[in-house]
């Protein structure tokens, strides 16, 4: 149960990654490098019944990701059934294979909030990330459909070395795109983006810049768009709550049923990981044993037990703190009150122009 | 904040743009009005006036309304569905 003696508190949101398989190679992907095969699933009666159960768990807003949802036939249908269970829909799309007629069906059926990415602002180089000749051109062509329709739109973009430079093109492509809202989005080194990290790693200088920008864009479009960023972890001074805290706001179902408090918690070894084919979503909330592994910050190290900000950053992210030293149960090591903090600065300026290993199944 | 604060015309049909909603969530404890990457808890007065906004009913259909409803003054109804609708209309979650 809850550490610390505190209520346990109800999840918000949900991550739906109905499939790994997408048409896209981003060498940044959050996905795991061991991805689900089309036959492991689950199927849009189970999608179903995990969102009828997400709603009684207290949650919200349920993010249809992937992989590419739109690799789903069963799309709509899946879809439905989260509306019909009172959620809010929201659909992550690389916007590669969504047709304006399946747009039209998912629109009609309730859609409630469509998020593309976008991987330059720059056609060239935006498929040349995305491994996706073309890839750039239907994106702007689904953007424009998703405004048509009046849908809201976010504008998702991850930035890395080949793309810093351009934050302010960037912001300009989602306003001309219709967004609402845009995320620039600096890579974090999980599962592929870790393989390819010295050749996504951007410079002290870049990074520095692309603060600056993003804070005279704001001012610039204020009341036009909404500009979500946040500082890259190699380069922050503080880390990040990751997804708020372990177990405390929102949980990611994977294609194959297992429900993770994060979408790369799986590679921290040891972990058990309960599915939702064996078990109630509540109980897997409450009971499961990856959940409760790392809630609170009794599990912690004196340094953040005995911090100030203990509640507002949670020690950081438990994959960061094994990715770098080794230890899940470490500091987060982004802090640069971690004792391995020199890991993360070492790192910072590796930077090596190789080729991406692109995200492949 | 000293910002003069623009009244809402008698006449406006508020409605919930796309994208916005007010749902029930029994495990969160009532009524939450949900947005892109937003959630905001609503008390219960607050939801009554949102259900209100339909597009269809003006500004003061909602406040008569409310007053017969609730039996409560009508200008004491008007100045608080006001001030709610102006708030949520600077936050885009409101169109008039």
């Amino acid at each position: 149960m809850a550490t610390n003696g505190a209520a346990l508190s109800r999840p918000l949101g949900l991550l739906a990654e109905l499939t790994h398989r997408c048409p896209l190679g981003c060498p940044y992907c959050s996905n795991p490098i061991a991805l689900d095969p089309r036959g492991d699933e689950l199927d849009a009666a189970t999608w179903a019944r995990v969102f009828r159960e997400a709603a009684a768990l207290g949650v919200l807003q349920v993010h249809l990701s992937g992989g590419e949802p739109a690799s789903r036939r069963d799309l709509v249908d899946i879809m439905r059934s989260a509306r019909d269970a009172g959620l809010y829909t929201n659909l992550i799309t690389s916007g590669v294979g969504v047709t304006p007629k399946l747009l039209g069906a998912l629109a009609d059926a309730g859609l409630d909030h469509v998020q593309v990415s976008i991987q330059d602002s720059e056609q060239k180089s935006a498929d040349h990330i995305a491994g996706y000749e073309g890839a750039y051109a239907r994106k702007r062509a689904l953007a424009a459909e998703v405004v048509a329709m009046k849908i809201p739109l976010t504008v998702n973009v991850v930035v890395h070395r080949a793309n810093i430079a351009r934050i302010e093109e960037q912001v300009a492509l989602a306003l001309d795109m219709g967004a609402a809202r845009v995320e620039i989005a600096h890579v974090q080194y999980y599962g592929w983006a870790l393989k390819n990290r010295a050749a996504l790693m951007p410079t002290r200088e870049q990074v520095d810049a692309a603060v600056k920008a993003v804070e005279v864009l704001r001012a610039r479009h204020h009341g036009r768009i909404v500009i979500d960023a946040v500082v890259p972890d190699y380069h922050a001074r503080f880390p990040k709550p990751c997804v708020g805290g372990w177990g405390r706001r929102s949980l990611n179902v994977t294609p194959a049923g297992k429900v993770l408090p994060c979408h790369a918690a799986e590679s921290i070894p040891g972990l058990e990981f309960w599915s939702v084919r064996d078990h109630p979503l509540e109980e897997i909330w409450t009971s499961s044993p990856a959940f409760n592994a790392f809630r609170g910050t009794d599990f912690l190290p004196e340094l953040c037990r005995t911090c100030d900000r203990r509640e507002v950053d949670f020690g950081g992210c438990r994959c960061q703190a094994f990715a770098l030293t080794g230890d899940a149960r470490a500091t987060d090591p982004v802090c640069h009150l971690s004792p391995h903090h020199r890991l993360v600065e070492e790192l910072a300026v590796v930077q090596e122009d190789r080729v991406y290993s692109y995200r492949r199944m | 904040m000293t910002e003069a604060v623009i009244a809402i015309p008698s006449d406006a049909r508020p409605r919930l743009p796309r994208g916005v909603r007010l749902v029930h969530n029994e495990a969160q404890g009532g009524w939450v009005l949900l947005a892109p990457e937003r959630v905001f808890k609503a008390d219960p007065i607050a939801a009554e006036i949102v259900k209100r906004c339909t597009g269809e009913a003006t500004f003061d259909a909602i406040v008569d309304d409310l007053a017969s409803t609730y039996k409560a003054p009508r200008e004491r109804i008007a100045a608080d569905v006001g001030a709610l609708l102006r708030g949520l209309v600077d936050k885009k979650l409101m169109e008039l």
